[in-house]
């Protein structure tokens, strides 16, 4: 590991101050995580009075519970999804805001605000756009003929929770690609412009591929943010409902665990939980490493 | 610009303000229906044009709250909010600063472990861990404490990843220098390691801020004295409270309260959170 050619020679000083990061990452990172390990192979009685070992039967349950089955199948439409609607619609202003020159700086102060918005908050925003009493979204799509009410379809509780979650990741994905425009060499697009290219086919000759590394990596964090930061927004749209359709992994964890309390059964998730986020890190720091070489 | 295509540079400023009206109208809705009398909605439509009741509902909001959600009224718990925001913030910038430095400038046993353990933070985020980790707060006695609200959630790997790698670009003459003049670690990290690292620390400090403030599942654990309830949880009981009493002009005054200040701060301090942002990579 790197470190400078010369340091100080102290032999204790290091070690306080590292302390506070230490104390604070044993006591509420490692020591949780496993007490969350060592629970997920227990099974306790309702009463809490006494738990018995038994192996991977936590496990072998939610692998077979179409309820935990159904509940991967919904995470992984609802990260693909909100990936993509934030990826394309980020991508498209982005490269949009490439083109204006003056109006440039204003624009991505408007854009990129919502960052700071809370997920529960975002989530109260678009369910009142959504309502289905008084909502205005739901006026306008019942005016189609189409009789949307979230709290009884599950298609529409689902469209409901990707475009809050989406709506709030555009800009954080915005600025990467507006970043990422930036250091496509201007020479290669007037190059390809002399030899007859249009914008249509520099994007996809020039600057798609350029922009690939980044693409990739808004992939991974967007997926990692639907996986894991959208819990305000689900609890405060439709709290998982209407019958599990946007019972994303996360929440599910909180409602048996904290609202259910079957903890053995809550354990093992957060176990399988961790193990996709240590996936997802690996995936992102490999990629990040290989950026640097470049 | 490579050429100059007058029909493009349209379509993309049409573009753009579709997008900017996108961002911007649940929001405007939000500030629309907070100026209205609770009547207003009993037609069945939000109405789209301010009303004339923005005073009162701020000022009931403000003062007294909703009385029957059983939140108290937005002001302290926007102080409760400020106190975890600043809380978050300016703690994790400080015990990763102090790390950082640690594993760059100093040598020693387990220097590689300690580097691994911080970096282990990064793959349990809170939500994974809830039930254990809010086990361990109770045990501690820091439910509904302010330390409890900060304090677990303050670890962070990715400030001091951003640290390390700051101090790793800072020549080492500078380092030599100092010691030449006989100046200690501590003498070092204050006259030049933290001036070097102001723009740095503004730029986590505008993304922290906004982490600590919207923090919503943690303080809803180890909450259940409204007294140290957070504006973002408020938020949602009200919510769930306005579904059977129609007081949307209320619940959505408290929102624009909620969301106001980080973004405030996020427009106020662009350059430093694009900076951190894109630094940080997460």
């Amino acid at each position: 590991m790197q470190s400078k050619r010369t340091v100080f020679p102290h032999r204790v000083l290091p070690y306080l101050l590292l302390l506070p990061q230490m104390a604070i990452t044993v006591v509420f990172f490692l020591w949780p995580a496993g007490e969350t390990a060592w629970s997920s192979v227990l099974r306790e009685d309702p009463f809490g009075l006494k738990s018995s070992f038994v192996w991977f039967e936590n496990y072998v349950r939610l692998a077979r519970d179409p309820n935990y089955l159904g509940s991967f199948g919904t995470t992984a439409i609802f990260a693909a999804s909100t990936a993509v609607v934030s990826i394309g619609v980020a991508l498209i202003l982005a490269l949009a805001v490439d083109r204006t020159i003056r109006s440039a700086s204003i624009y991505t102060t408007l854009i990129v605000w919502p960052y700071a918005v809370a997920p529960a908050v975002a989530g109260v925003l678009w369910w009142f756009m959504f309502n289905p009493t008084i909502g205005i979204l739901t006026y306008l799509i019942r005016g189609t003929g189409y009789d949307w009410n979230h709290l009884l379809h599950s298609t529409d509780a689902m469209i409901l929770v990707v475009l809050a979650a989406s709506w709030k990741q555009v800009s954080y994905n915005f600025l990467f690609f507006v970043a990422g425009l930036q250091s496509i060499p201007m020479s290669l697009k007037e190059a390809a412009a002399i030899d007859g290219a249009g914008p249509l086919k520099r994007f996809w000759t020039i600057v798609f591929p350029l922009l690939s590394p980044t693409t990739f990596f808004l992939l991974v964090v967007n997926v990692v943010y639907a996986m894991f930061d959208t819990f305000g927004i689900i609890d405060a749209t439709t709290a998982g409902g209407p019958g599990g359709a946007t019972n994303i992994l996360v929440y599910k964890v909180y409602q048996d665990g904290f609202v259910g309390l079957n903890l053995g059964s809550s354990a093992a998730q957060s176990v399988i939980l961790m193990v996709i986020v240590i996936a997802l890190t690996v995936v992102q720091f490999r990629y990040i490493e290989r950026k640097v070489e470049y | 610009m490579v050429e100059n295509r007058p029909v493009l540079d349209f379509i993309c400023h049409l573009i753009l303000i579709a997008g900017v009206v996108v961002v911007i109208f649940p929001v405007y809705l939000a500030v629309i229906a907070s100026t209205h009398g609770p009547y207003d909605f009993m037609s069945g439509l939000v109405p789209l044009l301010p009303g004339s009741q923005a005073v009162e509902n701020y000022s009931v909001m403000l003062g007294t709250g909703i009385s029957s959600s059983g939140t108290p009224p937005v002001w302290p718990m926007l102080l409760n909010s400020l106190v975890m925001a600043l809380g978050v913030a300016i703690g994790k910038i400080v015990i990763s600063i102090l790390s950082a430095f640690a594993i760059v400038y100093f040598r020693f046993p387990f220097r590689s472990l300690a580097f691994w353990l911080i970096f282990i933070t990064l793959m349990l985020p809170v939500e994974v861990r809830i039930l254990p980790t809010y086990k361990v707060v109770a045990d501690l006695g820091m439910l509904n404490s302010y330390p409890g609200l900060i304090i677990p959630i303050i670890a962070s790997a990715t400030a001091t990843f951003l640290f390390r790698q700051f101090f790793l670009t800072i020549p080492d003459e500078l380092l030599e220098a100092a010691r030449i003049d006989s100046a200690g670690p501590l003498r070092f990290f204050w006259d030049i390691l933290l001036p070097l690292s102001r723009t740095n620390i503004a730029a986590l400090f505008v993304i922290l801020f906004v982490l600590g403030w919207n923090q919503y599942l943690w303080p809803l654990l180890v909450t259940t004295d409204p007294g140290y309830y957070t504006v973002v949880m408020g938020i949602k009981r009200m919510a769930t409270v306005a579904e059977s009493f129609p007081q949307w002009n209320l619940v959505m005054a408290a929102v624009v309260l909620a969301l106001l200040p980080p973004v405030i701060v996020v427009i106020a301090m662009q350059r430093f959170f694009v900076k951190g942002l894109v630094e940080t990579e997460k």
